[in-house]
């Protein structure tokens, strides 16, 4: 799973889509996950960076990301296979 | 010095592109302009804005016929030496490019679709206009009676599209809705009716110029982000959408279109587009467009001119316009200046 590279994000979380002008808000917490899948970063990689940061158990955190990357795919923000 | 003619002065909630055309043309960086408004009605919005319009003449209805208007026209180049008319309604564009020819002979340049370019776009035409150039269309039948409307529903399901041959659509839901709106829309606008498939998905829109060789002068596309009850946007925000581009590209190269034009395009849940409508001219939201980077009144005065004009190869995404309205105070003279000597 990869962000489309064309995606906008601001520093408070503000997402903005060039290609379909939607745009969507995301809280501190799901604005850390993007701009780490941004950087290339697999889903185990960002689970292993979060919980160093906050006090969370990992399956909780497995499952919050995991829900947060199929919004990712629901709104189009993420490459699919034939693009 | 260029004198250019507007119309389309009427910058209500319904509104007409001429006030948003002239901030362009006023903003060119190749040529300074005059503006001469060209009005149908004494309230237009335009007519009073003295900073952006240098003065207006009342001109007659379409309905009235080609005659009157090249007359009327004829009155206005003698007094003010017009070089380009820019006619911004779809009712009166089939006027202007009748006597496109006439007003060239006299020193009026114009860049108007041609009359078979724009006969073939017409909402009537659509469907056989997809078929044509490989462009994916909803699928419409012209109907002159409600009773028509039972084998549609039929064919296409609801909700039904219920549109007039030049303006208004409205959407229905079930038999009764769809033949009321059938009546008050024929009743305004005329037959037939055009029934039209819906297509769920996302509205985009596109505006460009074409320079009648199948060359994209520009092309910019946007998602309206606030709609009025009219259907109209008071907001919308520039957009990279290559599949809205690629389509447009399209069918500038296979229609050879010419002038200026608008593209409704409907994006369905598959990521495909359906082409709504094609409005032959320019759109009220045309300065998103000077805005984000391409000045189409401006590349279209310089093809009305003859001038070398070079495509626009970018614009800024993520540019948004945000309409609003604004009251002016008018002298009454002004308005009775208008009215009654037809001239301001």
């Amino acid at each position: 799973m990869k962000i489309k590279n064309n995606i906008a994000v601001s520093d408070n979380g503000f997402i903005f889509n060039p290609a379909s002008g939607e745009s969507f808000s995301a809280n501190p917490v799901g604005l850390e996950m993007l701009n780490l899948l941004r950087k290339g970063k697999e889903a185990e990689e960002v689970i292993r960076e979060i919980e160093t940061k906050y006090q969370v158990d990992s399956s909780t955190l497995e499952r919050d990301l995991n829900d947060f990357i199929e919004m990712l795919k629901q709104y189009h923000l993420t490459v699919i296979d034939d693009e | 010095m260029l004198t250019i003619a507007v119309t389309g002065l009427n910058a209500i909630d319904s509104p007409g592109p001429g006030v948003a055309v002239i901030r362009g043309l006023k903003e060119a960086k190749s040529f300074d302009c005059r503006i001469i408004g060209l009005s149908y009605e004494s309230l237009e919005p335009g007519i009073y804005m003295h900073d952006i319009v240098d003065k207006t003449y009342q001109i007659p209805y379409p309905s009235t016929g080609t005659d009157i208007l090249m007359s009327r026209l004829m009155y206005i180049h003698e007094k003010e030496k017009l070089d380009v008319v820019i006619p911004n309604f779809d009712a009166e564009l089939y006027s202007f490019i009748k006597l496109a020819p006439r007003l060239k002979e006299k020193g009026i340049h114009s860049f108007l679709p041609t009359m078979e370019q724009f006969e073939e776009r017409h909402k009537v035409n659509l469907p056989a206009f997809g078929k044509k150039y490989g462009i994916h269309v909803p699928r419409s039948t012209s109907i002159y009676t409600p009773n028509e409307m039972l084998q549609l529903e039929k064919d296409y399901g609801w909700p039904l599209v219920v549109k007039g041959k030049y303006y208004d659509a409205s959407l229905a839901y079930n038999f009764d809705q769809a033949k009321s709106y059938f009546n008050k829309i024929s009743a305004k606008w005329g037959f037939p009716i055009i029934i039209q498939e819906f297509v769920h998905g996302t509205e985009y829109n596109v505006t460009g110029l074409g320079d009648g060789e199948g060359n994209t002068i520009a092309a910019v596309p946007m998602r309206k982000q606030y709609i009025t009850d009219k259907g109209k946007a008071w907001g919308g925000i520039s957009i990279t959408d290559k599949k809205a581009l690629t389509l447009t590209t399209h069918f500038l190269k296979e229609t050879k279109w010419r002038g200026a034009f608008e593209l409704e395009l409907m994006k369905n849940k598959d990521g495909e587009y359906y082409l709504l409508e094609i409005n032959p001219r320019i759109p009220a939201w045309i300065y998103l467009a000077v805005g984000v980077g391409q000045n189409i009144p401006e590349a279209l005065t310089r093809l009305a001119m003859g001038w070398k004009t070079d495509a626009y190869e970018s614009y800024e995404a993520g540019k948004m316009f945000i309409r609003y309205a604004w009251d002016m105070i008018v002298d009454l003279h002004e308005f009775e200046q208008i009215s009654t000597k037809g001239e301001l």
